[in-house]
C-alpha cells in the first residue's frame, strides 16, 4: 500500500500541467511565465504542459493583483481544478498586490482569496525562479501526502 | 482456445504499452525537431498514471459512460485485429468508439466541447469513406477482407496500392489529431478551443480516452502493416518512416479550418483511391 502511495505520488509530481490566470497583472510576468515554454527553458523536460483548461491542471500559476472584479473568476478557476491541486503565486503584484495594493478596486495578493502554496517574488521573477517555485510546490505536495493524518483531512 | 486467450492478452496489453512508447518517441521527435529537447520516454505512462489518481470531476454522468464505452470499442477492435478477424468489422467497432467520444464531449455544456465535438463529426466523416475504400482495395486485391489471408498474401501490396498507402496516410494523419487535420483537440500547446472535445474528460476519464487512443493509433500502425506483409523488415521501415513523416508534417503545417480539410480530403483521396481501385479492376 505505502508503495502505491509512493508511486502516484512519483507519478504527480513527474507530470504537473498548469493552468496560467492572469489576474489583471501588466504582463511582466505573463511573459516570464510563458518563456519557462520556449525552447531555450523547454520545460516539457519535466513533463510540464501548459494545458489552457483547469479540467486537466494540476498547478494554477496566478499573476498580478486580485480585485473585486476577477476574484470570483479565480475562485471558480481554482475550483474547477481537481484535487491534488497547487496554486502559486507570481511576481510583487500577485504576492501583495505590488504597487496597486492602495488601489480602490484592488483585494490584494492571491492569498486573500486562495490558499496559496508557493509565493515566486520578482517584478518580474525570472523564468528560472518560476520553475524553481513549482518544483518546490510539487515537494510540498509530495511531503503533505506522505504524512498519513494529513491525508485523512484532505 | 489458450491460442485465442493469448492473443486477446496480448492485444490488451500491447496496445497500451506499444501506444504509450509510440506517443512518448513522438513527443521526443516532435521536440527535437523544435530545437528542444523534450520529454522523457516513459512521459505519457506518468501523465496516464497521474491522471488515473487525480479526484474524478463529472460534468454529466453520461461523459463516464462514453469514456467507457470508447476505451471498449478501441480495446476490442486491436483484439479483433490481434485475432486476424474480418477487416471490415474491426472498422466499424472502431467508428463506435470514435462516435462516443463524440457523444460525450455532447453531453457536457461547455460551448468548447460542443465545437470540438461538432468538428470531430466534420473529421470522422473526412477519414470514414476512405478507410472503407483502403479496405476495399485490399479486397479487390487479396479476395478477403479476413486479416488472416491479407498478411498471407505472397507480394507487399504496397506495389499494388500505393495511392491507397497515401489515402491511407491522410486518415493516419486525421486519426493521430496531427497538422494540418487537428481541428478538435490536439497534443500540443492549448488552441483556440482550449483542449476542444477533451475540454470537459478531467482526471481519470480523460487517462481513460488517452489510453484508448493508444489502442486506435495500434490499430491504423496494423493497418499500415499490413502493405508489406511479407517480411518483418520492410514492414518495421515502412511504420517507422510512415511515422517519422506524420511528425514532420505536424510540426511543417499548420492547422486549416474544417472546409479545407473536407475538400481537400475528398477531393484528393478520392480520387486516389478511384484512381488505384480503377488499376487493380483493369489490371
Amino acid at each position: 500500500m505505502q508503495a502505491v502511495k509512493r508511486f502516484i505520488n512519483r507519478m504527480r509530481s513527474k507530470s504537473p500541467w498548469l493552468l496560467h490566470f492572469d489576474c489583471g497583472s501588466c504582463n511582466g510576468c505573463d511573459i516570464e511565465i510563458l518563456a519557462c515554454l520556449t525552447p531555450v527553458y523547454d520545460v516539457e523536460r519535466f513533463g510540464i504542459i501548459n494545458v489552457g483548461n483547469p479540467f486537466h491542471a494540476d498547478v494554477l500559476l496566478v499573476s498580478g493583483t486580485v480585485n473585486h472584479r476577477n476574484k470570483k473568476v479565480l475562485t471558480n478557476l481554482h475550483a474547477q481544478m481537481p484535487s491534488p491541486k497547487l496554486v502559486v503565486a507570481i511576481g510583487a503584484c500577485g504576492l501583495s498586490g505590488g504597487i496597486f495594493r492602495e488601489a480602490y478596486n484592488v483585494v490584494g495578493g492571491i492569498h486573500k482569496v486562495l490558499p496559496v502554496d508557493v509565493y515566486v517574488p520578482g517584478c518580474p521573477p525570472k523564468p528560472e525562479a518560476i520553475i524553481d517555485g513549482v518544483v518546490l510546490g510539487l515537494q510540498k505536495l509530495q511531503r503533505l501526502h506522505e504524512q498519513p493524518s494529513v491525508e485523512k483531512e484532505a | 482456445m489458450t491460442r485465442t486467450a493469448i492473443l486477446i492478452a496480448c492485444g490488451l496489453i500491447a496496445g497500451p504499452i506499444l501506444g504509450g512508447l509510440v506517443s512518448g518517441m513522438d513527443r521526443i521527435l516532435t521536440a527535437r525537431m523544435q530545437s528542444r529537447i523534450g520529454p522523457p520516454l516513459l512521459q505519457p505512462f506518468y501523465d496516464v498514471a497521474k491522471l488515473l489518481f487525480k479526484e474524478s470531476l463529472v460534468v454529466n454522468v453520461w461523459q463516464v459512460f462514453c469514456a467507457y464505452c470508447y476505451i471498449a470499442a478501441s480495446s476490442i477492435a486491436l483484439v479483433l485485429f490481434f485475432l486476424q478477424s474480418d477487416l471490415l468489422l474491426i472498422l466499424f467497432v472502431q467508428a463506435v468508439g470514435a462516435v462516443m467520444l463524440v457523444v460525450g464531449a455532447l453531453s457536457s455544456t461547455s460551448p468548447y466541447s460542443h465545437i470540438g465535438a461538432h468538428r470531430e463529426l466534420l473529421q470522422i466523416l473526412s477519414y470514414e469513406p476512405l478507410l472503407v475504400l483502403v479496405v476495399v482495395g485490399f479486397y479487390l486485391e487479396t479476395g478477403s477482407f479476413k486479416l488472416t489471408s491479407i498478411y498471407a498474401w505472397r507480394e507487399p501490396l504496397l506495389l499494388k496500392l500505393p495511392f491507397l498507402f497515401i489515402v491511407l496516410g491522410y486518415v493516419l494523419t486525421i486519426k493521430l489529431r496531427k497538422s494540418p487535420f487537428d481541428l478538435s483537440t490536439c497534443h500540443h500547446a492549448h488552441q483556440e478551443l482550449v483542449k476542444g472535445l477533451l475540454t470537459d474528460y478531467s482526471g481519470p476519464f480523460l487517462a481513460l480516452t488517452e489510453i484508448a487512443h493508444w489502442f486506435e493509433v495500434i490499430l491504423l500502425l496494423g493497418i499500415c502493416s499490413l502493405f508489406w506483409a511479407t517480411n518483418w523488415f520492410g514492414m518495421a521501415i515502412l511504420l517507422v518512416a510512415t511515422y517519422f513523416l506524420e511528425v514532420l508534417v505536424d510540426n511543417i503545417t499548420s492547422r486549416m479550418n474544417w472546409r479545407w480539410m473536407l475538400s481537400y480530403v475528398w477531393g484528393v483521396g478520392l480520387t486516389l483511391s478511384l484512381v488505384n481501385l480503377i488499376w487493380l479492376h483493369q489490371g
